[in-house]
């Protein structure tokens, strides 16, 4: 059953940035987009189960670490091969100065 | 009625197959593989589980016969017809095409001693299967290269217990292209785990008890990799009358003497912006070679110029490079926590390349930011401050 957790603040991540978010037994990426919008998806890349945690952020898209695979991280889809499966996502919100996701 | 043939089913044969089609080509695109496996990805070959190597397919039966690709594994050409339009196929008959792509990769160089064919070496999932079944009972392993693939090897066979020992002909390990600070780094992270390291070894002969050098040394081994880089495989390019040199030599739209036939990946040699030829031989290029030979084959006008990258995995460590790294660093970013980048510039101060070694992933992002800054003039004390965000030179440039 899916329920809203506090996952961090709002200033944890730098603009165009992301973090890593574990909960539990899994792990996710929560993003913060240019325009100040946040997202949160899948922790670990489809096509070789590498966190998304070192990869780079421009505008909308993640690309992965290590195999240039990219997402588009509002909606999962993958943008660009080695990665052809798409990413999860979970609905954010924010409250005050604090990032909350359903997980 | 023919249509666009592709002679190799590697990373770089199935992205020119599956760009084509994107791209929005209508007529018949048939892949023909020499392995008889499905395509699958080389680079975890080094990096196998418990069970040996990792087979990762690139893609699947159903995901190419949506896009109407047929796939012919286990199949060579032995000839290519020029005047004809056909490639002579080793089952018999012949496929006619509109296009052709030589996407036929490299083979292992052989090492060239006496005995010299003891040696196992690293290509195909045959041979890393090959490799990690001696490695079950074998103790002492002498890996002959200190390349990126020998030192890969070295790590994960160290990470088994066995005792390895690398000969290198050459002065220093990963002398071809990883900067000396890091080719220093690395080495010295091997030889902490116990990994012996030995350059300017000639080998004089391999034995059934181990490895022979000139001056005498002997290395006991049961277990002898050769891991001194690839042969381009241009053999049937050049019987077809293209010309070949370390590579089958193409423009930078990936075109051979022949308008109707491209080369990509590490078979081709590609004509820089000075006029000399150059093969690269990265999982990167194969897969961006064979994205614009896939854009042309459908009648595109793609240019080849991005910089080439490569990654390479080793413990705990994770080693990167864009473009050239050749000479002395510009610049040098330490990243905290034992990572670093080095940025190299031309003499206009402009970026031509980078590379990062650190823990993991920890380099990463740095590199694929510096990938977009070549090209760019910048300053190398703004890329020497760890404050100083590289995404504002990315968004300034």
């Amino acid at each position: 059953m899916a329920e809203w957790i506090d996952a961090c603040a709002t200033d944890d991540i730098d603009e165009e940035d992301l973090i890593r978010f574990d909960h539990g037994d899994r792990t996710f990426a929560i993003y913060r987009s240019p325009n100040d919008e946040y997202f949160c998806t899948d922790g670990l890349c489809t096509h070789e189960q590498v966190h998304l945690e070192d990869g780079l952020v421009m505008d909308y898209v993640i690309e992965c670490p290590k195999h240039n695979g990219q997402f588009d991280y509002r909606t999962g889809e993958a943008k660009r091969a080695p990665v052809c499966v798409n990413l999860g996502t979970y609905p954010v919100k924010v409250e005050g100065d604090r990032v909350f996701v359903e997980i | 009625m023919s249509g666009i043939v592709i002679i190799g089913a590697g990373e770089c044969g199935i992205r020119a197959a599956v760009t084509a089609r994107d791209t929005g080509y209508q007529g018949p695109i048939t892949v023909i593989g020499e392995e008889t496996a499905l395509p699958y990805e080389r680079p975890p070959l080094s990096k196998p589980d418990d069970s040996g190597a990792v087979e990762k397919p690139i893609t699947t039966l159903e995901a190419l016969s949506e896009k109407a690709i047929v796939l012919k594994c286990g199949v060579s050409a032995i000839a290519i017809k020029r005047d004809a339009q056909e490639v002579v196929l080793s089952e018999g008959g012949s496929l006619p095409y509109e296009k052709l792509l030589l996407a036929t990769g490299s083979r292992p160089r052989p090492l060239n001693c006496i005995g010299g064919d003891r040696a196992l070496v690293l290509r195909t999932i045959e041979d890393a299967n090959a490799i990690y079944a001696a490695a079950r009972t074998a103790k002492h392993v002498v890996i002959v290269g200190a390349g990126l693939i020998g030192l890969e090897l070295a790590a994960e066979l160290r990470t088994r217990n066995l005792n390895v020992t690398i000969l290198e002909a050459g002065p220093r390990p990963l002398g071809r292209n990883v900067p000396e600070q890091f080719a220093t780094k690395m080495a010295l992270r091997h030889q902490g785990a116990g990994v012996g390291i030995v350059c300017n070894a000639q080998i004089a002969s391999c034995t059934d008890s181990g490895v022979v050098l000139n001056d005498g040394r002997i290395f006991e081994a049961d277990l002898i990799i050769a891991a001194i880089g690839v042969v381009p495989n241009t053999e049937l390019a050049a019987s077809a009358g293209l010309t070949t040199e370390n590579g089958i030599r193409v423009d930078s739209r990936l075109m051979t003497d022949d308008p109707n036939i491209f080369a990509a990946g590490d078979c081709a040699a590609v004509k820089t912006a000075e006029g000399t030829y150059r093969r690269y031989e990265t999982w990167q290029n194969a897969q961006a070679q064979g994205e614009v030979a896939g854009r042309n084959l459908a009648g595109g006008n793609a240019l080849f110029d991005i910089p080439v990258w490569f990654w390479s995995d080793q413990y705990d460590l994770g080693l990167q490079g864009v473009g050239d790294t050749s000479g002395s660093p510009a610049a040098i970013r330490d990243l905290g926590k034992d990572a670093e980048m080095l940025f190299f510039f031309d003499d206009d101060g402009a970026l031509v390349g980078a590379a990062g070694l650190g823990r993991g992933n920890a380099v990463a992002k740095d590199i694929k930011i510096a990938q977009r800054l070549i090209g760019v003039r910048l300053d190398a004390a703004a890329l020497s401050d760890p404050g100083h965000n590289l995404k504002k030179l990315l968004r300034a440039a």
